[in-house]
C-alpha cells in the first residue's frame, strides 16, 4: 500500500465515496458488520458529545474549547486499531481516541471546565495529557517509542498534530529521530485545512504533509481521514509496520474542520460559506451512514433514538462534572515537587495568613461601615 | 484625540508606522486576513497588502529567526508570538542571535525587531496562555523589554519600539486588553523607553507595578487612603533599562518600597527592584522591600486561578503589613 500510495505522486487512499459506496474493495477491511455499526455509534457519540460541549461553552459553563467536529473517523478508525497497551500521545483534537483510551467524558469537561484533574486520564492506560504548545509532544513519542524498543516491548505509540504543526521544528526533529532510531511509532497529521485561520498555501509549499516523511527516511501516506474504511486500513498497516517492524510511520489524514479552532474563534472572518457547504459532501459520519443504510444496518429511526440516549447520557455527565469539588489551595503547590521547597511552603503559609486577615478585615469594615 | 482601547491603540502605533516607514513589516500566526486571534492587526493586510502584513507558518524559532535576517538587511520586522507562552521555540534566535548580534559583529549589524506578545492571566485560558515571564527577558543581556499598561502608552511605547535600533521585546497585557478606555491623540507621538511614570503621588510607601497589575494597585491604594496611608504609585514601563532615577527618588522620599507583579517571585523583576532600592536608597529604608508577586508555581487552570491572582484585597494587606512594620 506504502508503495501505490506514495505521497510523491499526491495519492490518497480511500475505500468508500461520498455517497458509502466501496470504491476500493482491496483495501476494505476485515471488519464484521457489528463492528462497523460500533464504530459508527462511536462516532456519532463523539460528535454529539462534541456539540453539546461546544453548546455548555456558549452557555458560559465551560471555557474556551477546540471542537472535534468533522474530524471523527479519524479517532475512531484510529482507536479501532489501537492495543491496549499501546501509548498514545495526544495533542488536542482528538477526543474519540481519549475516550476509547479510557479516559472519560468527565475527565475532558473537568478539563474545560479549568481543572488539571481533568487532563489526567487517570484510567486510561498509556496516555499522555493533552498538549497545547504546537508539536512539541511529538519528541515525546519518538521517546517513548525508544522506551518500548529498547524494553524489547512489541508496542506502538499513535502521536498526533494538525497540520500546522507541521511547521514547527520539533515536528521535524521528532521524525528525523524515528527516522534515525528506527522507533514503533505511528505519527498522524489531521490536516483539518486550517490552523486556526491559516490555510496550506501559508503553511508549506510540499504537494502535501505525508511527503515530508520521504526526506526523514520514513514512510508516508495519504488518506481521505472522512473515509473511516480507508483510515482503518491505513493505521492498521501502520501499526504493523511500527510495532512489528520498527518502522515509523508519518499518516496525513484529510479532513476539515468543521467547527471554528476552538469556541474563541470565528472562522466566518476567513472562510466562506460555500466551501463548508462543499465539504458537508464528505462528512465523516454522514458517508458511513450512508453504507450502513445501504446495507439495512442503520436507520434514521434508530439514529435519533441513540443521539437522545447519547443526549441525556452525556448531560448527566456533565451535571457531574460540573458538581466536581473545589480547587484547594494546596492543590496549586503539591504537585510542583517531590519534596516541596521551603519557600514554596512559605509562599502557601503567607496565603493563608492573608486569607484569615482578609476574612477578619473585611468583617470588622462591613461592621464600621452598617453603624 | 479619540477613545481607543490597548488593543485599538496598539493597532494605531503599527498603522503610522506602516504608514510612514516602507521597511516596517508585520508578520506573524494569523496576523493577516485574521488581523491575530485578539484582532490587533486587524485591517492592517487590506491597507499594506500581503507583503507587509501577513500570516507566517507556525514556527515561532522561525518567525523570529528571519526577522533577525530582516533587520541586518535594513527591514524593521514587528512579529507577534501568538501568546508569550509560545515564545519558547524562539528562545534559541532570541537570545543567541538578536541580542548578540550588535555586540558580536562590533556595530556591524544591528537587529531592529519588535517582537510583541500578549502575556499575563486572568482570562480564564487554557493551559500555557496566563504566565508572566518578563523576567526571563529582562535577564537576557541585549533586548529591552517593555510592558504598557494603559492605551495611551501603549501606543507611544511602540512607536519608539519599532524606532528602536534594539531588539524590544513587547509584552501586552492581554487581560486589560479591551477593560481600559481612554482619549488617546491620534496623530504620531513616542515615549521613550526606559522612563517609568509616577501615577499618583503619595507619603507612606512607594509601589511599583507594570501592567495589568497597575490597576489592582490604583485599587487597593483607594483602601489605604481609607486607612489613611497614601501611596506612590510608579508605572514602570519598561522592564529593561529599567529607571532607577524614579524608584530612587521616590523612595528616599517615602521609605518604603513593594513591588507588585504576577510573575513568579523569585528571580523576579521585583527581585530586582529590590535590589536597586538596597543600592541607592538603603539608608533611608524603614521596612524591608516587599515583592508582591505570584507564587513559584505554575499558573493553575481557570478553577484554581483566583488562588494565584494578586487582588486589591492582598495588595492592601501587604501594604498595611508594609507600613505597620
Ligand atoms: C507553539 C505554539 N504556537 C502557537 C500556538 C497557538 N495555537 C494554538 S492552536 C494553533 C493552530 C494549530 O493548527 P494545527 O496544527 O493545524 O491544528 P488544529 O488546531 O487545526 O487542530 C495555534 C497557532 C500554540 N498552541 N503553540
Amino acid at each position: 500500500m506504502f508503495d501505490k500510495y506514495s505521497p510523491l505522486e499526491d495519492k490518497m487512499v480511500q475505500v468508500m465515496d461520498n455517497e458509502g459506496n466501496i470504491i476500493n474493495p482491496d483495501l476494505m477491511p476485515d471488519l464484521s458488520d457489528e463492528q462497523i455499526v460500533k464504530a459508527y455509534k462511536d462516532m456519532l457519540f463523539e460528535r454529539t458529545a462534541d456539540l453539546m460541549t461546544v453548546s455548555y461553552q456558549r452557555q458560559g459553563r465551560i471555557y474556551t474549547y477546540p471542537p472535534n467536529y468533522g474530524q471523527e473517523a479519524i479517532h475512531i478508525a484510529s482507536a479501532f486499531v489501537i492495543e491496549e497497551d499501546d501509548w498514545v500521545v495526544p495533542a488536542f483534537r482528538e477526543m474519540g481516541i481519549y475516550l476509547a483510551k479510557g479516559a472519560t467524558l468527565k475527565e475532558i469537561f473537568l478539563y474545560f471546565m479549568g481543572y488539571e484533574d481533568g487532563t489526567v486520564f487517570k484510567n486510561a492506560k498509556n496516555i499522555l495529557p493533552i498538549s497545547v504548545p504546537i508539536a512539541s509532544q511529538l519528541p515525546h513519542a519518538t521517546g517513548v517509542g525508544y522506551a518500548l524498543k529498547y524494553k524489547g516491548q512489541k508496542q506502538a505509540v499513535f502521536a498526533y498534530v494538525g497540520d500546522g504543526g507541521t511547521s514547527e521544528g520539533d515536528f521535524h526533529e521528532a521524525l528525523n529521530f524515528a527516522g534515525v532510531w528506527k522507533v514503533p511509532v505511528v505519527f498522524t497529521v489531521q490536516n483539518n485545512q486550517y490552523a486556526i485561520s491559516t490555510r496550506k498555501e501559508n503553511q508549506t509549499a510540499s504537494i502535501n504533509y505525508a511527503v515530508k516523511a520521504i526526506a526523514y527516511g520514513i514512510k508516508g501516506i495519504k488518506v481521505d481521514g472522512n473515509d473511516f474504511f480507508a483510515m482503518f486500513s491505513v493505521v492498521k498497516q501502520a501499526r504493523d509496520l511500527a510495532a512489528n517492524q520498527y518502522e515509523p510511520v508519518l499518516i496525513e489524514a484529510v479532513t476539515y474542520r468543521k467547527g471554528a479552532h476552538t469556541t474563541s474563534d470565528d472562522p466566518s472572518k476567513y472562510r466562506d460559506q460555500e466551501e463548508e457547504k462543499q465539504w458537508d459532501r464528505s462528512d465523516p459520519l454522514r458517508r458511513l451512514k450512508t453504507y450502513l443504510i445501504k446495507k439495512g444496518l442503520w436507520s434514521d429511526e434508530q439514529e435519533e433514538k441513540l443521539v437522545s440516549e447519547y443526549k441525556k447520557q452525556v448531560d448527566r455527565i456533565f451535571t457531574e462534572a460540573e458538581n466536581y469539588g473545589p480547587y484547594q489551595l494546596e492543590d496549586v503547590f503539591k504537585y510542583m515537587y517531590a519534596d516541596m521547597p521551603e519557600d514554596l511552603k512559605q509562599q502557601m503559609l503567607e496565603h493563608q495568613r492573608f486569607l484569615r486577615w482578609k476574612q477578619e478585615f473585611f468583617k470588622t469594615q462591613k461592621q464600621a461601615i452598617n453603624n | 484625540m479619540k477613545v481607543m482601547n490597548l488593543v485599538n491603540a496598539i493597532n494605531n502605533a503599527l498603522d503610522i508606522k506602516l504608514a510612514e516607514d516602507k521597511n516596517v513589516i508585520v508578520y506573524g500566526e494569523d496576523v493577516g486576513k485574521e488581523g491575530g486571534v485578539f484582532r490587533v492587526t486587524e485591517g492592517l493586510q487590506k491597507k499594506y497588502g500581503k507583503e507587509r502584513v501577513f500570516d507566517s507558518p507556525l514556527a515561532e524559532s522561525a518567525i523570529v529567526g528571519t526577522a533577525v535576517g530582516m533587520a541586518i538587511a535594513g527591514l524593521r520586522p514587528v512579529v507577534e508570538m501568538q501568546f508569550s507562552g509560545f515564545v519558547y521555540p524562539a528562545f534559541n534566535q532570541i537570545i543567541s542571535h538578536a541580542a548578540r548580534f550588535r555586540n558580536r559583529t562590533r556595530g556591524r549589524y544591528t537587529t531592529p525587531i519588535v517582537i510583541r506578545m500578549p502575556y499575563g492571566g486572568g482570562i480564564n485560558a487554557l493551559e500555557h496562555h496566563s504566565e508572566s515571564m518578563e523576567a526571563l527577558f529582562g535577564h537576557i543581556p541585549g533586548v529591552k523589554v517593555v510592558i504598557p499598561s494603559t492605551p495611551h502608552d501603549a501606543k507611544g511605547l511602540l512607536i519608539s519600539a519599532i524606532e528602536s535600533d534594539d531588539t524590544v521585546i513587547y509584552m501586552e497585557p492581554k487581560r486589560i486588553y479591551r477593560a481600559i478606555k481612554q482619549e488617546v491623540p491620534e496623530e504620531k507621538f513616542s515615549i521613550p523607553l526606559g522612563k517609568a511614570k509616577i501615577l499618583q503621588k503619595g507619603d507612606d510607601l512607594t509601589i511599583v507595578t507594570y501592567g495589568a497589575l497597575v490597576r489592582e494597585v490604583q485599587k487597593a491604594a483607594v483602601m489605604a487612603k481609607k486607612q489613611g496611608i497614601t501611596v506612590e504609585i510608579i508605572d514602570l514601563r519598561t522592564i529593561y533599562p529599567i529607571d532607577r532615577e524614579t524608584i530612587r527618588e521616590s523612595v528616599r522620599k517615602t521609605g518604603r518600597i513593594m513591588t507588585v507583579a504576577e510573575s513568579p517571585r523569585s528571580f523576579s523583576v521585583a527581585s530586582e527592584i529590590t535590589q536597586i532600592v538596597i543600592e541607592e536608597a538603603f539608608l533611608y529604608l524603614e521596612a524591608p522591600p516587599r515583592r508582591v508577586a505570584g507564587f513559584d508555581t505554575i499558573v493553575p487552570l481557570p478553577k484554581g486561578e483566583y488562588h494565584y491572582l494578586i487582588t486589591p484585597e492582598k495588595i492592601l494587606y501587604e501594604i498595611l503589613n508594609l507600613v505597620n512594620y
